[in-house]
């Protein structure tokens, strides 16, 4: 089974909120992919809809270029709402 | 427990000083907690050990549905077959998920599952027992399944990334498991004929000591364990669990009006625990070499299902290549 494709499994667990990540699959195909997904990864309800995509597709950042990556984001307080104290009067904004 | 007597391959922990830049990095992660996740350097050790464990609970959740399914088309009535046809499906899910788990720390699926069939890597010792009534159903899911929760829930804050998430999935499915069981057993026994009653205590007389077995050895014949501890692969010692586990499942016994096949079970004011008996060390060790009561037998099913299995695999991928080639020409 192992020279089947690996797909991953992104499962939507209710209507208007994203696929997320849930796990992976292996399958022949994509089709059956899918069933086996539906099999594995919502017997309880858990989904109204699957994606499932093949591993090999997902470009994937590194974990060595975490602080290059991310870190440049950390200091720039600005970019929040919270950062921008306002007079009382002027109410919720 | 599902995983019993992994092998780390460490004589003795190595000390901060002396390990390389990498490996103390990589320990300081540990011990803040963080997790590992599947790119992020490992030393070596750590990557086997963790296939070991993994690859073990995972093949243990499969053989685990053995026992069960000789009870599928004897259960009482429809309602009950429905359930234990839904647990044994789980158990199936669950090994799949840790083989997932497992084939992140760049294992293979079909050598591992090979490993299993040559008797070269073991399953937990506690499916080598048979299971001969139907009463065995309830206490498999009571007890067995329990002795699996109290392992797994303290796994969910285990140090690698998709081993912890897959704890915290399988435990969120566990526990209709043991309830299913407990309710089996309490149905009898509150409904029961004395016969049936009989049965739910043979039952428990036969499984009592081979749950206990499944934490392990002792914590001082448990040659692996500082450094499993060490790696927060482990976060918990064998008999730490297997206490916590007497003290939650005694008064549950209690109240289905049954008794341990254990003369020194009893209450410890001043520990605050239940004392036991000394478990059958070399009967865990007979079992765990292969020499338990359905050994020979669990293994020989599985690589028949394998065999067997064969030409769906093979259809499976020559219908995949054709649609391909089908939708390749259009």
């Amino acid at each position: 089974m192992s020279d089947w494709t690996l797909f991953e499994v992104f499962v939507r667990s209710k209507h208007g909120l994203n696929h997320k990540h849930v796990g992976s699959v292996h399958a022949a195909d994509a089709a059956m992919a899918l069933e086996n997904a539906r099999e594995l990864y919502t017997r309880r309800s858990e989904g109204v809809s699957i994606w499932v995509v093949p591993s090999a597709a997902i470009t994937a950042s590194s974990p060595d270029e975490k602080e290059p990556l991310f870190d440049p984001s950390d200091d720039k307080v600005y970019r929040h709402a919270t950062f921008y104290d306002l007079p009382k009067e002027v109410g919720h904004m | 427990m599902y995983a019993q007597l992994v092998d780390t391959g460490a004589k003795r922990l190595k000390t901060l000083e002396e390990m390389s830049p990498e490996e103390r990095a990589f320990q300081e992660k540990i011990d803040a907690e963080i997790k590992i996740e599947p790119k992020n350097w490992m030393p070596e050790g750590y990557r086997r050990t963790l296939i070991r464990q993994i690859s073990q609970h995972a093949h243990s959740e499969i053989v685990g549905m053995l026992p069960e399914k000789n009870w599928l088309t004897r259960a009482p009535n429809f309602k009950r077959k429905l359930q234990l046809l839904a647990k044994i499906q789980d158990e199936g899910g669950h090994g799949l998920y840790l083989y997932s788990a497992m084939e992140t720390l760049g294992a293979d699926r079909d050598e591992e599952v090979a490993k299993l069939h040559s008797g070269e890597v073991k399953y937990s010792s506690i499916f080598n027992y048979p299971a001969l009534s139907w009463a065995d159903m309830g206490t498999i899911g009571w007890l067995v399944d329990g002795a699996a929760i109290v392992n797994q829930v303290v796994l969910q804050r285990t140090s690698y990334g998709p081993y912890s998430r897959a704890m915290i999935r399988i435990c969120k499915e566990e526990s209709f498991h043991q309830r299913q069981g407990y309710q089996i057993l309490l149905h009898m026994m509150q409904n029961g004929t004395d016969e049936q009653k009989a049965m739910v205590q043979d039952s428990i007389n036969r499984f009592w000591w081979p749950a206990m077995m499944m934490f392990g050895p002792h914590d001082s014949d448990s040659p692996n364990s500082a450094q499993s501890m060490a790696w927060k692969i482990k976060r918990m010692s064998n008999d730490d669990l297997r206490q916590r586990f007497i003290d939650q499942t005694v008064p549950q016994l209690e109240f289905l009006g049954c008794t341990a096949p254990d003369p020194e079970l009893k209450w410890n004011e001043t520990r605050g625990h239940y004392d036991f008996g000394e478990i059958d060390w070399t009967e865990f060790y007979d079992v765990v070499k292969g020499n338990g009561p359905c050994n020979r037998d669990r293994l020989r099913t599985r690589r028949k299902a394998i065999e067997e299995g064969t030409w769906v695999r093979e259809a499976a991928s020559a219908y995949a290549a054709k649609q391909k080639q089908k939708n390749a020409a259009a």
